[in-house]
């Protein structure tokens, strides 16, 4: 059975197990119908041009694992940011683990999708701002249709929120192949300050598809920085599908790191409505084999005087696939916007490729925007002087390209998550060396 | 001195009108309207072209039958009624001339109204002009100089009777008649063009050129352009239009192939001047173009335009770089007023080895138009070395305008160096107040400042046509380029 076919059919299914008399279930519902007209993305779809999830969609993904699945700590601490404190929102085979994970609800909360859903608590936080920002494209609609777990976070007015919350989606395996959906909403009111670290890990070699939504609401003077790590085993594929809404004088930051997985797409969605914005995207990828890896940014430029800053880094080898669409759109009401773009790849092999596609849509005259986009090489000069200094030609390269995608790993605020990262570079590009120089 | 405001120069831009609206009254051989398997067969007949011909043309037209109208680009307009098209019209009078004399009056005066007297450009420019009015030409010049050199210059129907082997051997092979939906409607209707070909190490002495205008009314203009330039040979190829101004949206769907051979290099430079509808956009014409160049090693092929007119705009002037050590160029001037939308940009192909490419895109956007750049830089697998530069600056004045920019980067090769660069901005406060500073007035500055935004590319514009570039930028924002 096709899984499309096979996801409507479970449906019923579906709605014995999660509340159908409320407002949520009618949002559900109407999601099911459009993904039932609409069906999985294709290549003729300009926005999928370039990435094709035909072969993933071949496996025949269980859709709700059964089995409790229990892992011990031990085993996975090491896909924790284990060396500071954090909250931690855990989930097992899309199932909450409430043995790993550390929730709050003292002064704000973080908590779990399900119970929100259903408690009247945050019926209001829910019925404000559920589905209220993503899109009703074909994988949203998919994820929308099945909304029942994620991470539920809520940040009151002037809380500045002490340590980082991690949500991280373990599948254990357990089934021959997983198809998780996990549905996260985060509201951050005014003036709270909020920093979240994302994760998603496959614990076998078995195939898994995680189509995630998040959506973000960041309020007036909000601050959030999200760090996105996707590092997962070679049959894990990813759609990752974000939805952030500013207010005015907000600054949100989203950082994407891309070092594993199979086919990993990032839709990755800003709207601005307000002004003196701030949204700052960037991402580094870094992958070989025959790993795909496709980042989809939209800003959206609605209101004056904001400012949008992208910066992604690709570096590809063997047959690895980069693909970046990077669109801004300025409307006309958005005047003295500064919009900047780049995005710079360097190629190693010659059977990888890179499909760049930066787009600007402009509708206001009283603007600067700028795109740059390049696709090169190292440089030999470079290369040369270090093996004179008696540089290894591998470790040279290696601190060249760490040189390459420094720009974006500047600006991450978490020290720990700065060093898990330039570890995991290290390790990506087959080097022992801690770039502290 | 009265102040001159920007918004001044808006309201100018508004109402300026189009000014070469004015209309031939030449008596035209017109076919009813309606596209059929027997009206292309008619067009062939008409023609008088051989089998293999009009053989050609039913292919395409049963292509064309089975294709769906493009709806990527990023333009909006009514679909032109293809049954409400006549397909075929020929100015009755078709006199064989040797002298400028023996030309239509009318039509010499409209050429003067033009600007364009022929007279002073046989003599000042020293360049022969084919003109096409209305699918059949009725001038040729400077043919007896270019056949001492062996140069081919002729209207492609007479090609097609005077050297078949040569239009057969090219014809459609760059643009295949199943490219896309325009290229096989203009595969199957063609009613005339130009043919080009030079032979082996020669060196066209004069720049070759045509002039298209479209005149009768409810009549689509079909061109076909084919240029072959045989190995080590050099030519470089004008094409201007400028149309008269109608209610009625007027589709002009041209093909132009280029081929250039080891070492040869081809340079084709368009201004583009059609009636871009008037200040309600309402009329206009629609200009969906396929051009494409092949180059094989060594050879170059560089394209310049200038486009102004038009209502809707969907052209992509390409290059196949095949060939190793070739050389793409394309530079590009769009302006786009009151309700013009223009969709355009260059596709550059690299598939041999040290292949290098350069774009420059400037757009300017004023009123309530539309400008989009769409490029494709493609490196291949095998295209060791290959080189791209891309610049793509918009101009926006008013904020009822917009700019767009769809680049699309793929490659397959670690040894290339592909660049892209956008910006969009408009005209700067300081520009103008250091400007105002030194007296020079507002308009003059605005004049100043565009000029030397499409610096780059009227640059690239061969002398001759320069001035007439210069020109039609004025025409489209006349009061902001001095």
């Amino acid at each position: 059975m096709e899984l499309k076919d096979k996801l409507v059919s479970s449906y019923v299914a579906f709605e014995n197990r999660v509340e159908t008399d409320s407002e949520v279930h009618e949002i559900r519902s109407r999601a099911l119908q459009n993904f039932e007209a609409l069906g999985f993305p294709t290549k003729k779809l300009e926005a999928w041009k370039y990435t094709s999830l035909n072969a993933v969609l071949k496996q025949d993904y269980s859709l709700f694992p059964n089995k409790e699945n229990n892992i011990q700590l031990a085993d996975v601490k090491k896909y924790f940011i284990h060396d500071i404190d954090a909250y931690k929102l855990v989930f097992i085979d899309g199932k909450y683990s409430s043995f790993l994970s550390e929730t709050t609800h003292d002064t704000f909360d973080v908590c779990l999708m399900s119970s929100a859903l259903v408690k009247p608590k945050y019926k209001a936080v829910i019925e404000n701002y559920f589905d209220k920002i993503a899109t009703k494209d074909n994988l949203t609609s998919l994820n929308t249709a099945f909304a029942s777990e994620g991470a539920y976070i809520h940040i009151p007015k002037n809380v500045e929120v002490e340590k980082p919350i991690q949500i991280i989606n373990f599948t254990t395996g357990s089934e021959a192949a997983t198809l998780l959906q996990p549905r996260n909403l985060i509201v951050v009111e005014q003036n709270a300050h909020v920093q979240i670290i994302e994760r998603n890990q496959s614990l076998t070699s078995n195939p898994v598809l995680t189509n995630s939504v998040t959506e973000v609401f960041a309020a007036k003077d909000a601050t959030v920085d999200i760090y996105k790590i996707q590092n997962d085993a070679e049959n894990a594929s990813l759609v990752d599908n974000s939805y952030i809404e500013q207010k005015s004088k907000s600054i949100v930051s989203v950082h994407t790191f891309s070092f594993g997985g199979n086919i990993t797409r990032n839709n990755l969605n800003f709207f601005q409505r307000g002004e003196h914005i701030d949204s700052i995207l960037k991402g580094i990828t870094i992958i070989e084999g025959k790993q795909h890896v496709d980042h989809h940014t939209l800003v959206h430029h609605i209101a004056p005087n904001c400012e949008s800053h992208q910066d992604y880094k690709g570096i590809f080898d063997e047959r690895a696939t980069g693909v970046f669409n990077g669109k801004v759109i300025v409307e006309k009401e958005a005047q003295k916007t500064n919009a900047y773009q780049k995005n710079n790849n360097v190629l190693v092999s010659d059977k990888a490729t890179i499909n760049a596609k930066p787009q600007l849509e402009i509708f206001a005259d009283d603007v600067k925007c700028s795109h740059g986009c390049t696709i090169g090489q190292l440089d030999e000069e470079a290369l040369f002087y270090m093996q004179q200094r008696g540089i290894p030609k591998k470790e040279g390269k290696a601190l060249l390209m760490y040189a390459f995608a420094n720009t974006v790993l500047e600006s991450v605020k978490i020290p720990e998550v700065k060093q898990r990262i330039t570890q995991l570079i290290a390790k990506k590009l087959g080097v022992d060396i801690g770039f502290d120089l | 001195m009265s102040k001159y405001t920007e918004e001044q120069l808006e309201q100018e831009l508004k109402t300026q009108e189009y000014k070469y609206g004015f209309y031939t009254d030449i008596e035209s051989e017109t076919f009813a309207k309606g596209l059929s398997e027997e009206v292309v067969i008619a067009i062939s007949k008409k023609k008088n072209e051989p089998q293999w011909m009009t053989d050609w043309r039913l292919e395409a037209f049963r292509v064309w039958k089975k294709m769906e109208e493009p709806e990527w680009a990023n333009v909006q307009y009514e679909k032109p009624k293809f049954q409400d098209i006549a397909y075929y019209s020929a100015p009755k009078e078709k006199p064989k001339l040797n002298s400028l004399d023996e030309v239509d009056p009318e039509l010499l005066d409209t050429f003067k109204r033009l600007g364009i007297s022929l007279d002073e450009q046989k003599k000042l420019a020293n360049v022969a002009v084919d003109i096409v009015m209305d699918s059949v030409s009725v001038a040729t010049t400077f043919k007896k100089t270019l056949g001492e050199k062996g140069i081919i210059f002729m209207p492609i129907s007479e090609a097609i009777q005077e050297h078949p082997e040569l239009v057969r051997k090219y014809l459609g092979t760059v643009v295949p008649t199943t490219d896309n939906f325009y290229a096989a409607l203009n595969s199957a209707v063609f009613s005339d063009g130009s043919f080009c070909y030079i032979p082996k190490g020669v060196r066209c002495p004069m720049e070759l050129s045509t002039y298209f205008r479209i005149n009768e009314g409810g009549t689509g203009q079909f061109e076909r352009t084919l240029v072959v330039a045989d190995k080590g040979s050099y030519v470089s190829y004008l094409e201007g239009c400028t149309a008269p101004s109608r209610d009625e949206n007027q589709l002009h769907a041209a093909v132009v192939e280029l081929i250039a051979m080891d070492d040869a290099e081809i340079k084709y430079s368009t201004v583009q001047n059609w009636y871009p509808g008037n200040k309600e956009g309402k009329g206009g014409v629609y200009n969906f173009v396929t051009k494409r160049g092949l180059c094989e090693n060594n050879a170059k092929i560089s394209w310049t335009q200038v486009e102004t007119g038009s209502a809707v705009t969907w052209k992509y002037p390409s290059c196949i770089l095949k060939g190793n050590n070739s050389v793409g160029e394309f530079y590009s001037i769009a302006v786009t007023n009151n309700y013009q939308q223009a969709d355009t940009g260059t596709k550059m192909i690299h598939l041999g080895k040290n292949t290098k490419s350069t774009i420059i895109s400037k757009g300017i956007s004023a009123g309530s138009s539309q400008n989009s750049y769409r490029g494709l830089v493609q490196i291949g697998a095998r295209a060791e070395n290959a080189r791209n530069f891309s610049q793509c600056d918009s101009l926006l004045m008013g904020n009822l305008c917009g700019a767009h920019t769809f680049p699309y980067i793929e490659v397959k090769n670690k040894t290339a160096q592909v660049e892209h660069e956008a910006t969009t901005s408009k005209i700067g406060e300081e520009q103008l107040f250091y400007c105002n500073q030194r007296g020079i007035d507002t308009e003059k500055a605005i004049a100043l400042i565009v000029n030397g935004f499409s610096k780059e590319v009227l640059n690239k514009l061969p002398m001759e046509f320069a001035v007439e570039a210069q020109k039609l930028l004025e025409i489209s924002l006349e009061g902001s380029v001095g």
